[in-house]
């Protein structure tokens, strides 16, 4: 059967659910292949779980120069496996960086490329919602190999054992590939929170919760629901919450079960990155906030009284 | 490319091109056309791609914290143009716009082939970019230029410094952020958190209509006609359905019972 290669996304080694998605997906098109690039010894914490949704094989690549540069080293190897392998599709996550090692994949094999799809068929037909979510698009790549990103919570994950037979790629990233070098990583924010791009449920705040402590009423709603916290541009240029959780055409684009906006008023760059959710439930005190109107439920009143009482039944019935 | 190599005799000057795309306003309803499926450009108000504006503030505050030229670069329909002067009026210094029929229906990757090729031709530092257009949101512009360029990339900059033929940009991550390095000539994407773009003043736009404008089209540029269009696009729209707006659910008042209310919801639907 045709082999399909899956890029691995991972923290640390840690492969994040939308891997295990793309393998899912993977399996309707052809034969899996996880391909894991990140820095030395980090697979081995991967191995198990990539084999457990379905890969077949397991392609490894481990050096500083893949984690100490941006995508182009990943791309070129990538780039080098569709050359040896001849897969009939690469899906990548539709994050930012699985996004641009598509693009420059793209260039190097001379493919076309289909981004942000929201679903894809065994054929390799890709669904995509564009402007807003207005209009759905059912497109194809006609040149090269099928390259297609994938929103996280586009195919819910199911296990079926495969081999995951390890083969280790000679990585040697060129000169050219090391244009862009990390000189410093900070982190801010730990957090035992799901990702908020991986996230099946997202809880997210706006100007309407005010100040910065204000947030703690938003992030005890998420962690009774096991959620991801976001955030408006209001909140996150105000300083009440960190800018990596921000929502929207600028922020992160999500696309969960379950998306609860609190204090949002659903402007449309706003709504560009969670459109796409599920299920929508906004709390909101103004009736006429635009949010409502792309809401499954919609609740008029104030998020100081609406949201603690929320975040106290849930604890209730599930206790 | 024509390059020359950062001089520190000649002082710090950086020359710049920013690539402006003129999109459909984000307000306006969008819809593709039923003949070739593309989109319906001439039925929309347009703007000019609202990150774009950031891009453009902050190659004009790196001219006027080392001088330099700020080149702006558009490939759009004969009516991108109004973009163009927009750009010119905040306080570029000229403008390539890059305009043929059979350009119309190119998809992302032919482009950046197209964009490359104008690229080709100009001389500069840094190339910008905004971190991604409202009407395709592929954010893709930059790391596909980069690898036909082959230049260096630093995309999602919310701080850009230049100096001595290095940037140094500093970039959101997942878990904080990364500071990112490279040498002159690169190809950087800004995000909107990086700077306050500044409206055109009067004299900004009385400026605008004696500044250079070129107009290439594909022949100008060595752009082979076989590469861009409809007909030779690398991916292909089968069909497409305009979805009615989502629609609006249920609307609860809040009587004392929201958090309750919206409980209930949640596990109707199965959340708890
Ligand atoms: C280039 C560009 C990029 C942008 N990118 C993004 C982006 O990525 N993400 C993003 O979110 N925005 C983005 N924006 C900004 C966007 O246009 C809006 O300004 C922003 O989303 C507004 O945030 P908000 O809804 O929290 O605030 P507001 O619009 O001020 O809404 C606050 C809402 O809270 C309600 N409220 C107030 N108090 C309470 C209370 N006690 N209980 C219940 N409800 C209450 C109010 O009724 C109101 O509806 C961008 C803008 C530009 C120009
Ligand atoms: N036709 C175009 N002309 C000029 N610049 C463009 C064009 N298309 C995209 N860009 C640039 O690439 C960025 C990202 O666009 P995109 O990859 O389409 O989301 C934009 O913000 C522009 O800076």
């Amino acid at each position: 059967m045709a082999e399909v290669l899956v890029l691995v996304d991972h923290i640390d080694g840690t492969p994040k659910k939308v891997t295990f998605e793309l393998l899912t997906k993977a399996r309707e098109l052809g034969e899996p292949s996880a391909v894991f690039l990140g820095a030395p010894g980090q697979s081995a914490a991967a191995l198990e779980s990539l084999g457990r949704y379905g890969a077949q094989k397991v392609y490894v690549g481990e050096s500083e120069e893949i984690a100490g540069f941006l995508t182009a080293p990943k791309a070129e190897i990538i780039a080098q496996l569709v050359q040896d392998k001849s897969p009939v599709a690469v899906l990548f996550p539709s994050s930012a960086e699985g996004k641009e090692v598509a693009a420059r994949v793209a260039v190097r094999t001379g493919s076309g490329l289909l981004a942000d799809a929201v679903d894809l068929d065994a054929d390799g037909t890709a669904t995509q919602s564009v402007f807003g979510g207005g209009v759905e698009v059912k497109a194809k790549v006609t040149v090269g190999t099928n390259l297609v990103t994938i929103r996280p919570n586009s195919t819910p994950p199911v296990e079926q054992a495969g081999a995951a037979t390890v083969e280790q790629l000679t990585v040697s990233v060129s000169d050219a590939a090391k244009g862009a070098k990390i000189v410093e990583s900070v982190v801010e924010s730990k957090g035992g929170r799901p990702d908020l791009g991986d996230a099946s449920v997202v809880v997210s705040g706006g100007r309407g919760v005010g100040a910065a402590e204000g947030f703690g009423v938003i992030e005890a709603l998420a962690d009774s629901l096991g959620a991801a916290v976001g955030a408006s541009r209001a909140a996150t240029d105000a300083g009440w919450y960190p800018h990596q959780n921000q929502v929207g055409q600028t922020g992160r684009t999500v696309s969960p079960q379950l998306y609860i906006a609190a204090g949002i008023s659903g402007a449309i760059q706003h709504r560009a990155g969670m459109q796409t959710s599920k299920t929508i439930v906004a709390i909101n005190k103004d009736p006429e906030a635009p949010i409502f109107e792309l809401a499954d439920f919609g609740l008029v009143g104030d998020l100081f009284t609406v949201v603690p009482a929320l975040t106290e039944e849930i604890t209730k019935r599930k206790n | 490319m024509l390059h020359a190599p950062f001089d520190p005799e000649v002082g710090a000057h950086v020359n710049i091109v920013v690539l402006v795309k003129q999109v459909p306003d984000t307000w306006a309803e969008r819809k593709l056309q039923d003949s070739d499926k593309t989109l319906d450009r001439a039925a929309v108000d347009v703007v000019m791609n609202e990150i774009d504006e950031y891009a453009v503030e902050e190659a004009l505050q790196i001219k006027e914290a080392s001088g330099g030229e700020v080149t702006i670069v558009t490939m759009g329909p004969d009516r991108a143009v109004e973009t163009i002067r927009k750009a010119l009026s905040m306080g570029a210094d000229k403008a390539v716009h890059l305009s043929d029929e059979a350009l119309h229906g190119s998809c992302a990757l032919q482009t950046s082939y197209a964009l490359s090729k104008v690229l080709g031709s100009l001389e500069f530092d840094l190339v910008i970019c905004g971190s991604e257009s409202t009407d395709a949101r592929l954010s893709i512009m930059a790391p596909l230029l980069a690898e036909r360029l082959g230049l260096p990339q630093l995309s999602g900059a919310r701080k850009v410094t230049v100096e001595g033929g290095t940037v140094r940009i500093e970039r959101q991550t997942e878990s904080g952020y990364d500071v990112v390095e490279a040498s002159t000539p690169a190809i950087i994407s800004v995000v909107e958190k990086i700077n306050e773009p500044r409206y055109p003043s009067f004299k900004g736009i009385m400026a605008a209509k004696k500044k250079p404008l070129t107009s290439l089209t594909i022949a100008d540029a060595g752009i082979e006609a076989d590469k861009v269009g409809l007909a030779s696009a690398t991916s292909m729209v089968e069909s497409f359905s305009n979805r009615p707006p989502r629609q609006a659910g249920q609307i609860v008042k809040d009587e004392g019972d929201g958090g309750v209310k919206v409980a209930e919801f949640l596990a109707s639907r199965k959340f708890i």
